[in-house]
């Protein structure tokens, strides 16, 4: 009995240990969150999600002034760049996982872990010579397609996996039944691997999300709502990270409170496409 | 081997051997399958029986490293013509996995007629009448047409591996490839599916490795003995096991080794 005890001990002892440094992970988490929402929270405001932001001075002579533009132009270009980067991921996901022996296959790889591995700017630089430059000015597009080279490498590591993990013999069955292979990886394999697939997809979404590098020299950066709906994909856009950097390291101090609340819109709608997947999630595995 | 010459021939391999690697899986297999008939394939694991069942149909196509040489022919016409699409064999040579393997996303119903409605089959009135017709086949309408929408995977163990044989059946295969179908299963469903067996082979061509050699008795009117990758033995099954003429086959079937 006594040893029993002693295990017991022993257990507890390691229980206590796992929930600290669970603590430990999360308590910089909720510092971060709840600063984010004490410094912003006071510059939430109805004309943060009506009004353009314009110049300092239009503050300053007391016009309202928000962040409308920003709002609309995160939508546009991280929409584009979802837009781009799931065929390709997932296309290129499919290769990687269904098609081992292809001769193309270890390429893909070896340039999708390269474009993993590779720091945001320099996608941006990549989206700035392939889309800036030859369309000779900074769009809402090229920022879309910077993300969509910060999206693809996960999307497509993350379909890899989600599709390995469905067993060899659904495919085979999906064969035996005269089923050609395309067909098989299209009505068997990938909705059977959903839930891992939209998993990634969010995971890469975050990601992109909150990038502001790539963007710098891309969507580059507006302090206005375009003249023309067709500014938002062809003119220079403002995104939400990129704002945030620009409002923090202004000298105005209203600024810097916008920059708090632009803060709190990014976690708002990073923490709101994670609590859907886990809804879509839970809601698919009951079905 | 007597008597076999009045039966029609379906399927014919010579000289078929499967390399994984340069290691030979199955070496140089001659063998007759004949029309309407079940043929089984017994021997101790690794001796190379699914190895050969599954170049039957191809399945080796998918497998890395995977090299089949030889002949293997149905009807006369080759299985292994580089001109022929695999998927026209496989429409002809279905197969039932040792696992049941019904696709993870779809009702009951859907899986039967998968087969068909993914190549574009889109009247309803004819899936319904082949999902019916198949399920009855396999023994498992009655159990499950009241709740034909509901996830295939709901199922019971062996009641999947009906439902992965009413997939098989609902293309109209002439021959159905079952590898070690009841090898999952408890006794009850394995009675099920041997039964089945003997519905079905009116229909079609049934060719079934088993571990099992009660089971191969059984069920099956002619037998293959592979041991080492080598065909030792093929004979009608009472031939086989109440007077072998090979000491290998013998020493199997009285369970001396294996």
């Amino acid at each position: 009995m006594r040893s029993l005890r002693s295990r017991y001990a022993r257990d507890n002892v390691m229980l206590g240990f796992i929930i600290l440094n669970t603590v430990a992970v999360l308590i910089p988490l909720f510092i971060i969150i709840g600063y984010v929402i004490v410094q912003g929270f006071n510059y939430i405001s109805l004309d943060l999600f009506t009004k353009e932001l314009g110049s300092p001075t239009r503050n300053m002579m007391g016009e309202p002034t928000g962040l409308v533009h920003t709002i609309i132009g995160t939508a546009v270009v991280d929409i584009m760049a979802v837009l781009i980067s799931i065929p390709f991921g997932i296309g290129a996901g499919v290769m990687l996982s269904e098609y081992p022996d292809h001769w193309a296959n270890p390429i893909l790889r070896v340039l999708n872990d390269t474009l993993n591995g590779m720091p945001a700017v320099l996608k941006g630089l990549l989206a700035f010579v392939l889309v800036v430059k030859p369309m000779g000015s900074f769009s809402g597009l090229s920022g879309g397609v910077a993300l969509a080279f910060v999206m693809f490498p996960i999307i497509a590591r993350a379909t890899e996996s989600a599709l390995m993990n469905i067993p060899w013999s659904i495919r085979e069955a999906g064969l035996a039944i005269g089923l050609p292979r395309w067909r098989v990886i299209l009505s068997t394999i990938i909705p059977a691997a959903k839930v891992g697939l939209v998993t990634g997809f969010l995971i890469a979404f975050a990601r992109a999300a909150g990038e502001a590098a790539p963007l710098v020299f891309t969507s580059f950066g507006n302090n206005y709502l375009p003249v023309k709906w067709t500014g938002w994909i062809f003119g220079p856009v403002d995104t939400l990270p990129q704002r945030l950097y620009n409002l923090a390291i202004s000298p105005y101090e209203h600024w810097h409170g916008m920059g708090w609340a632009a803060a709190i819109i990014l976690l708002v709608v990073i923490i709101a496409s994670f609590a859907a997947a886990r809804f879509f999630i839970r809601d698919k595995k009951q079905g | 081997m007597d008597n076999v010459i009045e039966n029609k021939l379906r399927l014919e391999t010579i000289g078929l051997s499967v390399f994984y690697g340069d290691n030979p899986g199955v070496k140089d297999v001659s063998l007759k399958i004949y029309d309407k008939k079940v043929t089984a394939f017994i021997g101790p694991s690794g001796c190379g029986k699914t190895t050969f069942l599954r170049a039957l149909n191809r399945m080796h196509d998918l497998t890395r490293g995977a090299k089949v040489t030889g002949k293997a022919l149905i009807d006369g016409q080759d299985i292994y013509d580089p001109k022929l699409d695999p998927v026209i064999i496989r429409r002809k040579i279905g197969m039932v996995f040792q696992k049941p393997t019904p696709f993870p996303t779809m009702s009951i119903y859907d899986n039967v007629v998968a087969g068909l409605k993914l190549v574009g089959i889109r009247d309803r009135k004819l899936l319904d009448e082949v999902c019916e017709r198949s399920l009855r086949q396999s023994a498992l309408w009655d159990e499950v047409k009241d709740r034909l929408k509901t996830p295939g995977g709901s199922l019971s163990g062996g009641q999947q591996q009906r439902l992965s044989i009413a997939r098989a059946l609902a293309v109209e295969p002439e021959v159905l490839l079952m590898d070690e179908p009841t090898s999952s299963l408890d006794p009850q469903s394995t009675n099920r599916i041997e039964e089945l067996i003997g519905e079905l082979k009116d229909q079609v061509t049934i060719i079934i490795v088993t571990h099992n050699m009660q089971q191969a008795s059984r069920v099956s009117d002619y037998t293959a003995f592979f041991y080492i990758g080598n065909l030792i033995e093929y004979n009608k099954t009472t031939r086989i096991f109440t007077s072998p003429d090979q000491k290998r086959t013998e020493e199997y079937i009285t369970g001396q080794f294996g």
